[in-house]
């Protein structure tokens, strides 16, 4: 399962979540969504550190961040 | 091993979940979420009214999925302070930009403020009138150019931008003031907690509370959105510093 | 309460929108209502309602707003450039579908105009005022028990259409004394908060949203269409007048209000000369009871509209009389009251000896 859960239908390509990420790993994809906008995506899964910059700064509320725990 | 994935982050149950009207980038979204954010959290969603204003944020009721009134340009506090008149026991909080609050609405707010009454005010200070085109508002810098002041503003011709959250602080009736800003995930923290300080301002009864939030407005201001929140830090805190400028006795 | 006591106008009407259920007044000082907001401050904290002075007319009508989404029964009064700061609130609360009333003590315009009575209010209260297509039913009492006795009914029609009911006096009507008898108490623990009202979800299963907002143009005119309709049944259902004198009248004197009582002791003076004159008083002068005149015309040889402003109500009885009778028109302004003999004198000069 994703640590960084993006609702592509919600991104309206902003990049405050790519700007503001310590670990690089959003990039704005070259796909479009439903209304015409590029959303974010994450590259690198295992690098996300779950600091919740991404989630922080997303105006659209588009971004769920998720964190394995030992069962 | 089996592994269980823990939500860090997820979408406010308050969120009505639809794709908003606001344009990328604008920080409308962000101060929305952490409303939704803190209703949730302090149980708020069943005995909150939200009252929406003249601006960009006027559909912000179809947003949320507790109750909501649409207030005529300006007069958001007037209709909050009927609201909580008849329901004291409900959550009130009125959300307003800076043409609707600040030059429309002056005399509302102001005035709800004197009276100290518990309702809870977020304030957007964008700097212009977003939604009819980026007209100069009584927030615009100087130097600011908008589409009402082509070649920028002047004390001259426009007069001074005002501090709405200091002016307001001078009254004994507020609980809690305070400006932040959304520009950067630290500032968005902060801006979190000191609504958590208004809406507990409200909700433990103690008096009248805002929150001016310094916002963005990229396709006014004609910046990227990530340009824009770098245009917070350099023009716009320098005039409009943040910091808590009332925290009566008991807000927490 | 069932004893006559001796009352100010602008106090008894107070006492009676709170028999009539209100609970809750805003309101800003101006001439000639003061003392309506005045006893309001005394008397609602003692019936556990608030009463809130706000800074201005405009704050008044949208503290009413929000108390009248609230689904309780909430008025305001003030006088003319008072109520004329309340249009925008006025539209909004009647492009939103909830209920309030509103009192407007009339007085000489236009401007600051004065403080003495008049109806010159008459197009901005029934016509319009604020933006848009609305409508709000429109009381005329023209005696300090009768606005008593239409508060229960302003409050009751109001919460029936979610409309805005305006109760027009002016000051001659809030600052003379008269006997007046409270016959309903309207016990306020019966009244129901409407399904609509934006209380705080409270375990709803829905979001309740007020608002006069509808950006797509069919979206706003289906809404229109809903608002006319009701409109309809209001004019259809609603519409009173008084009719004194009339059975034999051969003319009769058109007017509401202030200018109908007066009119009244004309209408008894000339049958003293032998002119078989009546009143036709519209109560409700929104819906206009156009019917109700049309029906006299058959048997009237003429009808003369007098008021205290220029050719207001006038206007109306020419929409439903015109071409039928013989119409004239008498009025003073700027807060000149015409005494009965004055009014005699018009109706003469414009209708001969009436024989």
């Amino acid at each position: 399962m994703e640590r960084v859960s993006i609702d592509e239908q919600q991104c309206k390509s902003c990049g405050l979540c790519v700007s503001v990420c310590p670990v690089k790993i959003l990039i704005i994809s070259d796909r479009l969504n439903a209304r015409g906008f590029r959303p974010a995506q994450c590259t690198d899964q295992d690098k996300c550190t779950s600091c919740s910059s991404c989630a922080l700064v997303c105006p659209d509320i588009a971004i769920a961040l998720y964190r394995e725990v030992k069962a | 091993m089996a592994e269980e994935m823990k939500v860090i982050y997820e979408r406010p149950r308050s969120w009505a979940n639809k794709v908003t009207h606001y344009c990328p980038g604008c920080t409308h979204g962000v101060a929305h979420r952490l409303v939704a954010e803190l209703v949730d959290e302090m149980g708020l969603l069943d005995k909150t009214i939200a009252v929406w204003p003249v601006g960009c944020a006027v559909l912000g009721y179809e947003y949320f999925t507790f109750d909501s009134v649409e207030a005529a340009h300006g007069r958001a506090p007037a209709m909050a302070t009927g609201i909580k008149v008849t329901n004291p026991d409900n959550f009130v909080f009125t959300y307003q930009g800076d043409g609707d609050l600040a030059s429309i609405g002056m005399a509302e707010i102001v005035h709800a403020a004197a009276r100290g009454w518990p309702i809870t005010v977020i304030f957007i200070n964008n700097g212009n009138y977003g939604m009819t085109g980026g007209q100069m508002a009584p927030t615009t810098l100087l130097g600011q150019k908008t589409t009402t002041s082509p070649l920028g503003r002047t004390p001259q011709t426009n007069g001074f931008p005002i501090r709405v959250a200091e002016m307001l602080a001078q009254l004994d009736g507020p609980a809690y003031i305070a400006r932040v800003s959304l520009d950067s995930p630290v500032n968005i923290r902060k801006a979190k907690s000191a609504m958590r300080k208004a809406f507990n301002a409200q909700v433990r009864g103690i008096g009248f509370s805002m929150v001016e939030c310094l916002s963005t407005c990229p396709t006014n201001w004609k910046l990227t959105p990530v340009e824009s929140m770098e245009r917070i830090r350099k023009e716009v805190m320098p005039y409009f510093p943040l910091g808590e400028f009332k925290v009566a006795q008991g807000v927490l | 309460m069932s004893d006559k006591v001796l009352m100010k106008g602008a106090e008894a009407l107070a006492e009676g929108a709170i028999q009539a259920g209100c609970r809750f007044y805003f309101g800003y000082p101006i001439t000639p209502q003061n003392e309506t907001p005045e006893y309001m401050s005394r008397r609602l904290p003692e019936v556990g309602g608030r009463f809130v002075q706000a800074e201005s007319e405009v704050a008044s009508i949208n503290m009413v707003y929000g108390a009248a989404c609230a689904g309780v029964r909430v008025m305001t009064s003030s006088s003319s450039p008072g109520i004329s700061l309340m249009q925008e609130g006025i539209s909004y609360i009647s492009g939103s579908n909830v209920p309030c009333v509103v009192m407007n003590a009339m007085r000489g315009g236009p401007g600051l105009g004065n403080i003495a009575p008049a109806q010159a209010d008459y197009f901005q209260a029934v016509k319009g005022g604020g933006n848009g297509d609305y409508k709000r039913i429109v009381l005329a009492p023209s005696s300090i028990q009768e606005g008593v006795d239409l508060f229960v009914d302003a409050f009751e029609l109001a919460d029936k259409y979610r409309m805005v009911v305006m109760v027009i006096v002016d000051g001659l009507i809030g600052q003379m004394m008269e006997p007046v008898e409270f016959k309903t108490k309207v016990d306020v623990s019966t009244l129901k908060t409407p399904e609509w009202a934006t209380v705080g979800r409270h375990g709803r299963d829905h979001a309740n949203v007020i608002t006069s907002l509808t950006l797509d143009a069919a979206g706003l005119e289906k809404w229109n269409l809903k608002l006319q309709a009701k409109y309809a049944q209001v004019e259809r259902s609603e519409s009173r007048i008084e009719e004194y004198q009339m059975d034999d009248a051969d003319y009769a004197i058109i007017a509401y209000g202030t200018m109908a009582r007066i009119a009244k002791t004309t209408v008894r003076v000339a049958r003293a000369k032998g002119i078989k004159l009546g009143l036709l008083r519209p109560i409700t002068v929104w819906p206009f009871p156009a019917k109700q005149l049309q029906a006299y015309a058959p048997k009237l040889k003429g009808a003369l509209t007098v008021e205290l402003a220029y050719r207001q109500l006038f206007e109306d009885v020419q929409l439903a009389l015109c071409g039928k009778i013989p119409l004239g028109w008498f009025g003073r302004g700027g807060g000149v009251v015409p005494g009965p003999q004055e009014i005699l004198a018009a109706f003469e000069e414009q209708f001969g000896k009436g024989r």
